[in-house]
């Protein structure tokens, strides 16, 4: 997979550089009003510096000095009123036309997700032609490059928002409401975003990846994602699928199990995923031990409860989550 | 207040040595001891209260800041849990926007109205006592909560539903509803007197195009939080319907939750003007004193200033763009969110001309102002690349927004109101301000600022999303957010100086006569501090400067404003009168006795709310009781002071 340029540098999450068309004409209007607002304050600093600079009356104290007609300096006001009118007009302009660019891809959508704000992390459902044709994962949305994606957005409990910054803006997702955006990356690699909504306990830690495929490995991707869960053949990961039942499936679901709990992510490919509790713990055999073990330790707050499974559970469970591929 | 029938005409007498301060003074003086303290109705007593209480609570509220920025100084910090960082970041908020910004600029106005208006206390004297109580109950209250630890955590904004019952069970977001419930009762009693001052108690020949432009910002604040505050309490008393008796205002099923957001907005955004416009007054006021002239463009100023509150009322939805509104409906909001800036610009090149055509002399009060045009602009700038609707949709809930609200907020409101300490501590004390070590603290607080504030608008810019308690390492945020815990430790040392200095200067400062400055405001007419009864006789005014009008010529015309030859009422409490354009002399005002009514009113009040709080309703009915009973003393038909003179021969 190649590495989008910024994303995964120094900052993930600025929106100074995007890509794809949902983000870019924002981006350019982003940069005019930031020259705009750079030349301004310079412009004004100036003014006041250099006028307090020049004028300054030394030697008397304020009662002392006089009070001299000065002309009435009107002209000051109809100058400034006039650039900031010329000012304002062009970025009325270029908002309106940047809103109309980015309102919506003006061709259809390839894939559609419907994407829904937990507390604290995100459901994604693909949404095929038919129940068979849909599947559900969690903080990882994958996308073929170079094609739009409409997303809908839903809010299970409260409200959030859901944000890409280097694909699109934010949208919130309110309970009772079905919101639309849309987004498409212009090039192959993951890229971050964040519930930007605050949410509670835990909005710090909601990212949610955004991975980016040539339509060929994304597609593979989706008929992966299509298929149940394989039996596990260890006998670590087959004790393990029993832990799992009997203390994990009431909240998570692994297709092709009797777990089916909808609280909580679905588990089914868990391992294709890079992270867990959306961004706040590496997928790793270390983060994945430690995450079972101990939720609350890791992400305070979170609504996964601690298991109080012994060590010897916790090892067969991490084998069979293991085993989730 | 109440108007006398136009039975006797006032004399007009010219003020002759002691005469008539002294009977005055035993008219309007305070009872000594704390009876008399508790029930002043005295304007400038409860503008000192006023500003006093407001810094207690901007102390508080910097103190809750720099706590979070000790846990944000670095990335996955552990100083504070999850939700102590949601209290913190709550109560910073609501302390600053509700308990500091709004009640310190009422302090200011409480002082300096009567004074700068030429009469002798505001229109309704124990409805402003009523006020200051109110604030200082609903404070209290607020921090009740959470010094108990259960302050509001779901942010000054209070989403539902978050806020519901479901999300928030304790009883910390019901504290936040009652306590602003409490405090909006304060502001509308408040607001309706600033009104009511406006129109009736001008000097006579104070027509409205004569008033200081700080007036002119009181009073559109005013007009404003009569009409916005109803939105918020009204919402915060649904929400607290829903959460305690399950109505479903808000509620996802039979209700909507984004409801809340529109009924908060159509407060929130008048309200932010409405807490920069007085503030803004100020420096139009102050500025011209040191740049030795008048304002330049005043009624452009003066008519700015009401169409930004105009325009403000119309820009709700650009806190909301992100909620999926339609392009359509955006674009129009977004269109009035961009045209406030022409009403601002108005007064930046106001401002800007009136130093390049005057000659400034430099106190700290004078680089206080002056650097708020600097700070507003930088505000002013942040604020129109957000009203850009595709802009915003990044910009929005990033540091960039809490970048832009603090240059408006400190920048427009606390700039210009330590400026304004500066410039009328010498009217409220008698002493001056230490000028060198005023030149420290303006520097410490100007650095502090800039190194602590404006990198959070690039912060924001990398992405940083507000309202998080802690961050990953690896997102290129660590070393702005280590600079911006540092600058505001710095700021914080350049408050800590203005204390100091006010400490110091209370004791050893410099005596101020009356008109230190040179100023051309009637405040300066008076003693300093000014007598209990303002202006022995009510001055006549022939101009906006009546002290600068020997070296100006009074805008050309003949008349001059009379100072000591004027009004005299001497026959009980009273005050002039005015009508509401030309402020021509048409009643003689009754003003009320001191009273231990307001504070008897809120103590009512106190019951009333802590009893719906704890579902304790005999306490509520009690505290019902005595909001009845104190109404029933504060409007007890009494003689007045003429009757009882007449009556005891």
């Amino acid at each position: 997979m190649v590495g989008f340029p910024f994303a995964g540098g120094a900052w993930p999450m600025t929106y100074l550089r995007t890509d794809g068309p949902r983000a870019d004409p924002a981006t350019a209007l982003t940069w005019a009003l930031i020259g705009l607002s750079v030349f301004v304050v310079v412009l004004i600093t100036l003014l006041v510096g250099v006028g307090v600079a020049l004028r300054r009356r030394r030697g008397l104290a304020a009662a002392d000095a006089p009070i001299e007609p000065q002309g009435d300096g009107i002209a000051w006001l109809t100058i400034g009123f006039a650039l900031t009118l010329v000012a304002l007009g062009a970025t009325l302009v270029w908002t309106m036309a940047a809103l109309a660019a980015i309102d919506s891809p003006g061709r259809p959508a390839a894939v559609t997700i419907e994407v829904t704000g937990h507390e604290w992390w995100w459901e994604a459902r693909y949404l095929g032609a038919g129940p068979d044709d849909s599947f559900t994962t969690a903080n990882e949305i994958h996308i073929p490059v170079g094609e739009p994606v409409k997303v809908l957005l839903k809010g299970a409990d409260v409200i959030h928002a859901f944000w890409v910054p280097a694909l699109t803006g934010k949208t919130e997702t309110i309970p009772g409401r079905t919101n639309l955006t849309w987004l498409q990356a212009d090039h192959a690699g993951t890229y971050r975003g964040q519930c930007a909504q605050f949410c509670g306990l835990q909005h710090a830690h909601m990212a949610v990846y955004v991975i980016a495929q040539p339509p060929a490995e994304f597609e593979a991707w989706r008929l992966g994602q299509l298929a149940g869960a394989a039996a596990p053949s260890d006998p670590d990961a087959m004790a393990g699928q029993a832990v799992f039942a009997a203390h994990c499936g009431e909240c998570h679901t692994v297709r092709g199990t009797p777990a089916h709990g909808s609280k909580g992510p679905d588990l089914t490919h868990l391992m294709s995923r890079r992270t867990l509790a959306a961004g706040a713990v590496p997928n790793t055999t270390g983060g994945l031990s430690g995450w079972i073990a101990n939720p609350q330790a890791l992400k305070p707050g979170a609504k996964m409860p601690a298991t109080f499974l012994s060590g010897p559970q916790l090892v067969q469970l991490r084998a069979y989550l293991e085993t989730l591929r | 207040m109440r108007g006398l029938e136009s039975t006797r005409k006032p004399k007009l007498v010219t003020i002759d040595g002691d005469y008539p301060g002294a009977r005055l003074e035993a008219i309007w003086g305070a009872e000594p001891g704390l009876k008399g303290w508790l029930s002043s109705v005295d304007h400038k007593e409860i503008g000192k209260r006023y500003i006093l209480t407001a810094f207690a609570f901007l102390i508080l509220g910097g103190l809750e800041a720099l706590v979070m920025r000790a846990q944000l100084a670095g990335p996955e910090l552990r100083l504070l849990t999850p939700e102590q960082y949601n209290q913190l970041f709550t109560m910073h908020g609501l302390t600053m926007i509700f308990l500091y910004a709004s009640p310190i600029l009422t302090g200011f106005s409480n002082f300096l109205w009567p004074l700068l208006l030429g009469s002798r206390d505001m229109a309704f004297p124990r409805l402003n006592a009523l006020s200051y109580w109110i604030y200082l109950a609903a404070g209290l209250f607020l921090y009740a909560g959470f010094v108990t630890g259960h302050g509001p955590d779901d942010g000054w904004f209070n989403y539902v539903p978050y806020a519901s019952r479901a999300y928030d069970a304790g009883v910390n977001i019901d504290v936040y509803a009652l306590g602003l419930i409490l405090l909006g009762i304060s502001t509308s009693v408040g607001a309706a007197n600033f009104v009511v001052t406006f129109l009736q108690t001008r000097a006579p020949g104070m027509s409205i195009g004569r008033v200081p432009i700080l007036t002119w910002g009181t009073l559109t604040a005013s007009v404003a939080n009569l009409l916005a505050v109803p939105s918020v309490s009204l919402a915060f008393f649904l929400l607290w319907m829903d959460r305690q008796f399950g109505t479903r205002f808000f509620a996802t099923a039979g209700g909507q939750p984004l409801l809340w957001q529109h009924l908060f907005w159509m407060f929130g955004h008048p309200w932010v003007y409405a807490i920069v416009l007085p503030a803004m007054g100020m420096v139009s006021d102050g500025l011209p004193t040191f740049c030795r002239r008048p304002l330049v463009g005043y009624t452009a100023v003066a008519l700015s200033t009401v169409a930004t509150m105009a325009l403000g009322f119309g820009v709700w939805v650009h806190h909301m763009f992100a909620t999926g509104m339609p392009s359509l409906a955006l674009s129009f909001f977004s269109g009035a969110s961009l045209i406030i800036t022409l009403p601002s610009a108005v007064a930046v090149f106001a401002w800007t001309a009136t130093i390049w055509t005057g000659r400034p002399v430099i106190t700290t009060a004078f680089l206080f102002f002056a650097s708020m045009i600097v700070l507003f602009v930088i505000g002013g700038v942040s604020g129109f690349m957000t009203a850009s609707v595709p802009v915003d949709w990044q910009l929005t809930d990033t540091y960039f927004v809490v970048a832009h609200l603090h240059y408006v907020l400190i920048g427009i409101n606390v700039f210009p109101v330590v400026g304004g300490i500066y410039y009328w501590f010498p009217k409220m004390t008698g002493r001056l301000l230490d000028e060198r070590l005023g030149q420290w603290n303006f520097w410490t607080m100007f650095v502090g600022f800039n190194v602590g504030f404006f990198p959070m608008h690039i912060l924001g810019l990398l992405g940083m999303p507000r309202r998080v308690y802690t961050y990953a390492y690896g997102m290129g945020w660590s070393g702005l957010n280590l600079l911006v815990s540092v600058g505001s430790l710095l700021f914080a040392i350049g408050v800590l100086l203005l204390l100091v200095n006010v400490v110091v200067s209370l004791k050893r400062g410099a005596r101020a006569g009356a008109d230190p400055w040179g100023a051309p405001t009637l405040e300066w007419a008076v003693a300093s501090p000014p007598p209990s009864y303002n202006f022995a006789v009510i001055p006549i005014i022939a101009s906006r400067h009546p002290l600068w009008e020997a070296q100006l010529g009074n805008d050309g015309a003949g008349a001059r404003s009379q100072l000591s030859h004027g009004y005299l009422l001497d026959q009980g409490r009273e005050t002039l009168g005015t009508t509401p354009l030309d402020a021509r002399p048409n009643l003689i005002l009754e003003m009320p006795e001191d009273s231990l009514a307001p504070l008897l009113l809120t103590l009512g009040l106190c019951g009333l709310f802590i009893g719906g709080l704890a579902h304790a309703w005999w306490l509520a009915a009690l505290g019902g009781l005595v909001v009845f009973g104190a109404l029933l003393d504060w409007l007890w038909p009494r003689l007045i002071h003429a009757d009882l003179e007449k009556a005891n021969g």
